[in-house]
């Protein structure tokens, strides 16, 4: 789909071309081609995971491609002897999203470090100090060079990262999600620094998946979806609604065979919630949702937009600042996680492999996780009991290796999650599912067993709050939806509107908050 | 072979190749000090296990490491490094020969005895809960904390004992009441007494607590996967206190040995050096506990054999080949993780 290279004549910098990577048996880029113009920005987007990062880490020389061809201003790079120090040598340059600054040195040293411009044996900080402070006029990055970097904000460290760049020479920059942690005039600031450096003939890369920042800055887009290329666009003339489009794909609705909702009281009450995240920035401010009995109300949003929180306060495992969790009438505010599990929570957890299973324990053990108590004979664990219960689980829900003693830390992420399911819907007491991203990361035969699970679960009465990034396999499940945005609810839709031409474009307009006042209608 | 059968192969290999590597270091020493190390070796071995009173020498100075490699053990499993061992077992053996002083003359052996070991385990869980609630509550590491728990231990131990409890011109205090005592096993005039066996009950009760009980499940969780184990509803920051707490007074029952079953009294000095090779142990024997018996009883014919070669070579000697064989194991440890991980990926 490159067919469209915007203006040929403009000399490329960088080009990436048919690169891959797999990690394990995920395929993180596939065949991806990527061309950077000299003078311009070029922003890659795409959702959480997409493979945005790991194709930047490739053209940086971080990670190892498995295939494909780099070409850097011209020259070839070989794909195994790539690394960072080379691409720094031909004008590459990375800011992380995660500064690598050393707090409390000062700008200058910081900025010299690993190359540290030497008088004779000694250190000559001041001539480094000189030339920071050129580049910094020239650009308007406004970089004091003798500032201690833990006194300075977190805007003023990134322009130290970009500083630190440019002072090695590069000219093509990097930038992965650059604004995640900028305030709003930070953004502000950064883009007019930005505007400077292109004019100056940089060339900048920018990883980002807000889709404004994309239409107000790019001159070129690149849209990547499960680790590959789906799509390019000229900035010009590009709206922030044909990019999403392009985002959450055209792909046609997964066929899941789904009986009506039969929905009955209500079940899940969360009233005007707020919660911190984990920056200590409001997360979540003022969210409701009510889920009854027999229903899935599907949670969408670009990942970071206060979905974790949501779960983590109905889970317990967040305090929330206000607002209440309620189920079956009965306030869950002061209740331990244990406890909720006990009073009808069944749990999904979005990050498998941190939270839903423990890596170096067997298929039993795991499934009997948070439900010990479960088995157990007084103090002990029942044995017989958990044998009984992994022999079946395992059937039920065809776990393999069918070896209740496997270590879970060796299998597919399509097992571990059926793990991890049948042990959550084999709660005694399940009155509510709280299921986030459960098809993240699993083969497509998982995907049908797993939508059929959750399904189940529902026509079995529970009340299900289903979060995903796919917006097909939250189409495709929910009765209800909701669109979560900067931590608000942006969109609410019934089943009738979802099933609406158009309903997509809808939904991924209000995840990119473009059109949250004329969707209130 | 079994997935288990293969995981404990290469877990034992690795030991012996670790073993070897260390014997033959210490064969290169002996031969620098002009001995012959088939000569040293033999004289070792034989000492320690060719007649009864060896043996018993050798059980003897186990013991107290069976102790405290399952205390370092417990709290590895639950993700935590104690290093405070040697605090945790010198204010056991404190109070439990203070406490075994106290009774009455009249208290029966019945009460007495299980009464001192429940306060040496009591002082020394109580020294493991410190850095155990610290961690879990303020998040500064168990490792600073228990070392420097140690060096507190140890002042306030010589401090009170200085002052108010050792007997006059001494640094040791009053004799325990004689019902408080661990009787001597008697083999050989050796001082192998009746807490060995309490040794091998406590690795016992470890194994029944780590791979039987819902504690140890949440224990182990909570060790390998915190978040997943907070997600399960198991009070992490509490397993946490729990661990170290119990830990801690493994530790302290080392008391047992030196004040109820040798000396009868708490001298200053005593069991000194064992905390820090119970991290050894545990190392070694793998934070299993047949591993840990095993490894201690290695290291107790090591530093009992020390003494008895010292005619041929240096005691340091062997102090020597005690580091070379943790150094061994922490590089075999590593080599045979890879092995097992990618065993166990195919």
């Amino acid at each position: 789909m490159s067919e469209s290279v915007p203006s040929l004549a403009d000399e490329v910098v960088l080009e990436l071309a048919g690169v891959s990577r797999r990690f394990g048996t995920n395929v993180a880029n596939d065949k991806v081609d990527l061309v950077v113009r000299k003078g311009s920005v070029h922003a890659v987007v795409g959702e959480n995971g997409a493979g945005k990062s790991t194709l930047m880490k490739i053209a940086y020389g971080q990670i190892r491609a498995d295939e494909g061809s780099i070409r850097i201003k011209g020259r070839q790079m070989p794909i195994a002897k790539h690394n960072p120090m080379k691409a720094i040598e031909l004008g590459v340059g990375m800011v992380h999203q995660h500064f690598m600054l050393v707090p409390p040195l000062s700008v200058a040293e910081n900025v010299v470090l690993g190359r540290e411009p030497l008088k004779g044996l000694v250190l000559d900080l001041d001539k480094a100090a000189g030339e920071l402070q050129a580049l910094s006029e020239k650009y308007g990055l406004h970089v004091d060079p003798t500032a201690i970097v833990e006194t300075l904000s977190v805007g003023e460290q990134q322009r130290v990262e970009i500083i630190k760049v440019l002072w090695q020479g590069c000219d093509i920059l990097i930038l992965d999600e650059p604004t995640a942690v900028l305030t709003p005039l930070e953004v502000d600031q950064l883009f007019d620094v930005l505007r400077g450096l292109v004019a100056e003939g940089v060339a900048v890369v920018m990883i980002t998946h807000k889709l404004d920042e994309v239409v107000a800055l790019a001159d070129d887009i690149t849209v990547m979806r499960r680790g590959k290329v789906v799509d390019t666009l000229e900035g010009q003339g590009a709206s922030v609604e044909s990019i999403a489009q392009a985002m959450v794909g055209r792909s046609v609705l997964l066929q899941v065979a789904k009986a009506p909702a039969n929905p009955g009281e209500d079940v899940l009450v969360v009233k005007a919630l707020s919660a911190l995240g984990q920056s200590g920035l409001p997360a979540l401010r003022d969210v409701s949702v009510t889920v009854r009995a027999g229903e899935i109300v599907g949670v969408a949003g670009v990942e970071g937009n206060g979905q974790s929180e949501l779960q983590e306060c109905i889970v317990g495992l967040r305090k929330p600042t206000s607002g209440t969790v309620a189920v079956n009438g009965q306030d869950w505010s002061g209740m331990h996680v244990a406890e909720r599990y006990r009073s009808g929570l069944a749990h999904v957890p979005e990050d498998r492999h941190a939270r839903a299973i423990v890596l170096d324990f067997s298929i039993a053990d795991n499934l009997i996780l948070g439900r010990h108590r479960e088995f157990s004979k007084g103090p002990l664990i029942d044995r017989e009991a958990r044998a009984k219960e992994a022999e079946a689980r395992i059937a039920d829900v065809d776990i393999r290796p069918a070896d209740a003693s496997v270590h879970a830390g060796t299998m597919s992420g399509g097992n571990q999650q059926k793990i991890v399911i049948a042990r959550e819907l084999n709660r005694p007491a399940n009155a509510i599912l709280v299921c986030a991203q459960p098809t993240r990361g699993v083969d497509i035969g998982a995907i049908e067993l797993i939508h059929k699970q959750v399904i189940a679960a529902r026509d079995a009465g529970l009340a299900v709050l289903l979060f995903s990034a796919e917006l097909a396999e939250l189409q495709s499940l929910s009765d209800k939806l909701i669109v979560l945005y900067g931590g608000e609810v942006a969109l609410r839709m019934d089943a009738e509107e979802l099933a609406k031409e158009g309903a997509r474009a809808k939904i991924g307009a209000a995840m990119t908050g473009a059109s949250a006042s004329q969707e209130s209608a | 072979m079994t997935k288990r059968g293969n995981e404990l192969f290469l877990q034992v290999y690795g030991v012996a190749v670790a073993l070897l590597v260390a014997m033959a270091a210490g064969s290169v020493l002996i031969l620098i000090f002009g001995q012959s190390p088939a000569n040293v070796y033999g004289v070792l071995l034989s000492k320690t296990w060719g007649n009864a009173h060896g043996i018993g020498q050798t059980l003897f100075k186990s013991t107290p490491l069976i102790f405290t490699g399952l205390s370092v053990a417990l709290a590895f499993r639950a993700g935590l490094f104690n290093i405070g061992c040697e605090g945790q077992l010198l204010v056991g053996s404190f109070a439990c020969a203070l406490v075994g002083s106290a009774l009455p003359m009249s208290t029966p052996a019945l009460l007495a005895v299980p009464l001192a070991i429940a306060v040496a385990g009591l002082a020394g869980g109580a020294l493991g809960a410190i850095p155990g609630a610290l961690r879990a509550y303020t998040g500064s590491h168990e490792v600073i904390n228990t070392i420097m728990l140690n060096f507190i231990a140890s002042a306030a131990v010589l401090w009170a004992g200085n002052r108010f409890f050792f007997v006059e011109e001494t640094t040791h205090t009053a004799e325990i009441v004689s019902t408080a005592e661990l009787p001597s096993l008697g083999i050989s005039g050796s001082a192998l007494n009746g807490s060995f066996f309490l040794a091998f009950a406590c690795a016992g009760l470890f194994w029944v607590l780590m791979d039987r009980s819902r504690r140890g499940f949440e224990l182990r969780a909570v060790g390998l996967s915190p978040l997943a184990a907070e997600n399960a509803g198991i009070d992490v920051r509490r397993s946490i206190v729990v661990a170290m707490t119990l830990s801690g007074a493994i530790a302290g029952i080392v008391g047992a040995n030196f004040v109820l079953g040798y000396k009868h009294y708490f001298e200053e000095g005593l069991g000194r050096g064992m905390g820090f090779m119970g991290i050894a142990v545990a190392l070694l024997g793998r934070n299993n506990p047949i591993g840990i018996i095993f490894a201690a009883l290695l290291f107790g014919t090591l530093s009992n054999g020390g003494l008895e070669v010292n005619a041929f070579v240096p005691k340091e000697l062997i102090e020597v080949l005690q580091a070379v064989i943790i150094l061994a194991v922490a590089i075999t440890s590593a080599t045979t993780q890879r092995a097992l991980a990618k065993g166990g990926a195919s």
